[in-house]
């Protein structure tokens, strides 16, 4: 479903009818794909993502997906239980808020010096290319230990895993890619060991294991959180009258900006390992679902006046912009954080900050977001 | 107010730390929920409310 030109930030307006007329329908997803059941409302997203009888396995022929591909164990979004559940556990300790937190000071000198390149570069200058893209590229790298100097390398590679119209192949071999090069990480760290989450994992699992691991949330940790702050930006820009709000009360304005923005466009794929009553409807065993995040953070029945961005939105933080279940996003905390210390600091420092010329969009990709932001300041 | 916690449900997305931090905390072994306070006052109740909502695996249970 595409968006509105003129509305690049808010999702297609056809999703506002679906809730209202069919919230769990039938839709075809074209090009071989299998039909599935498509999730509009945020109390039906949230009872199919908490249930127990629904598989995250993209190899599944019912998975609602064009491009049918195995992911080995490490990627564990696409695992169900056991397997999701050991690796999340080696996991849970690094992404816990208190460790989280203490990368605040660290990730504010990483802008700093992003923007500072970007300034002495000189207006107008691409701000997803200088900012939004090597923020959270620069965290994440620093977090697992992977030099940011192969950055041009790993960014390519994510950007084929998110992307909507590539094959399960092509998918498959971003996936080996990367994989490989962490692998070759891996074996390095046991070797000379730091203090880095590559060492960590390579101690905890098999190489193989560890780098898939590894591989995962260096894809998953940058790609997702630099839409984010390039919509973030672009919301702000729209709605300047709201900018105290994010400066005075980052915590909250944030929590509103992913409900609003809710990247994940193209929404949580699930295929029911049994019957799943929801909504008035039963979900058969063996059929796909599609929960769409972004239309489930518009629900009217949850958010009044959902359209409209309201930093100071008392329950925004119910949004499912993370998803809902137990695959919820495992590095909110990061990404939380990372948008807390960027959004608010980017307007602090260049107060002037303005759109110089056309904002072009990642529309096929799973994560929406800017793919080229001129900016002046 | 009464709270418990169901520790093998938890997934440690850590809202409720963020939410409601005098209430809810991680292990530091594995960031899985410890329960610091299962007769928060008045005050808290609100935070408690709302962690007990947004926490993806239904390990808070809150009961007045």
């Amino acid at each position: 479903m595409a968006r509105e030109n003129d509305a690049p930030l808010d999702p297609p307006r056809q999703y506002a009818r679906f809730r209202h007329e069919s919230p769990i329908t039938r839709i075809s997803l074209g090009s071989g794909a299998p039909d599935a059941w498509l999730v509009t409302r945020w109390e039906d997203a949230r009872t199919v993502l908490a249930h127990s009888a629904t598989s995250t396995d993209m190899s599944r022929p019912a998975f609602p997906t064009r491009s049918h591909v195995a992911m080995p164990p490490g990627f564990f979004l696409f695992q169900d239980d056991p397997v999701h559940d050991v690796f999340r556990k080696v996991l849970t300790r690094e992404f816990m808020v208190k460790k989280i937190e203490a990368l605040r000071a660290p990730t504010l000198e990483i802008l700093d010096g992003v923007l500072q390149r970007m300034v002495s570069v000189g207006s107008p200058a691409d701000f997803v290319e200088h900012v939004a893209l090597p923020l959270p590229s620069l965290v994440i790298s620093e977090l697992l230990g992977v030099p940011y100097a192969d950055h041009e390398f790993f960014q390519h590679h994510s950007r084929v895993l998110i992307e909507g119209t590539v094959t399960g192949e092509q998918k498959a071999s971003a996936q080996q890619a990367l994989s490989d090069y962490l692998e070759d990480l891996v074996v390095r760290r046991l070797r000379e060991p730091q203090d880095d989450l590559i060492t960590r994992l390579g101690r905890q699992l098999s190489t193989r294991d560890a780098a898939d691991v590894g591989s995962f949330l260096l894809f998953a940790g940058h790609e997702t959180t630099a839409n984010m702050i390039g919509l973030g930006v672009l919301a702000m820009l729209q709605h300047p009258e709201q900018l105290p709000l994010l400066l005075e009360n980052p915590v909250g304005a944030i929590e509103e900006l992913l409900r609003y923005l809710t990247i994940a466009q193209s929404g949580l794929g699930r295929v029911a390992t049994s019957d799943i009553p929801v909504g008035g409807v039963t979900i058969r065993e063996g059929e796909g679902v599609i929960v769409m995040l972004n239309s489930a953070n518009r629900d009217e029945a949850v958010f009044p006046d959902a359209d409209v961005l309201d930093l100071a939105r008392p329950n925004a933080r119910q949004h499912v912009a993370f998803g809902y279940g137990i695959h919820q996003c495992l590095g909110q905390p990061l990404a939380r954080m990372e948008l807390q210390v960027v959004l608010p600091e980017v307007f602090r420092r260049l107060p002037a900050l303005r759109v110089a010329g056309s904002v072009t969009y990642k529309h096929t990709a799973a994560a929406y977001g800017p793919a080229r932001m001129p900016v002046e300041w | 107010m009464k709270v418990s916690v169901d520790v093998p449900r938890c997934v440690a997305s850590g809202q409720c730390v963020l939410i409601a931090p005098a209430v809810f905390d991680q292990r530091d072994d594995d960031g899985l929920v410890v329960l610091l306070d299962s007769s928060p006052p008045p005050a808290l109740h609100e935070g408690v409310r709302e962690s007990a909502l947004v926490c993806p695996a239904a390990a808070i249970h809150v009961t007045s």
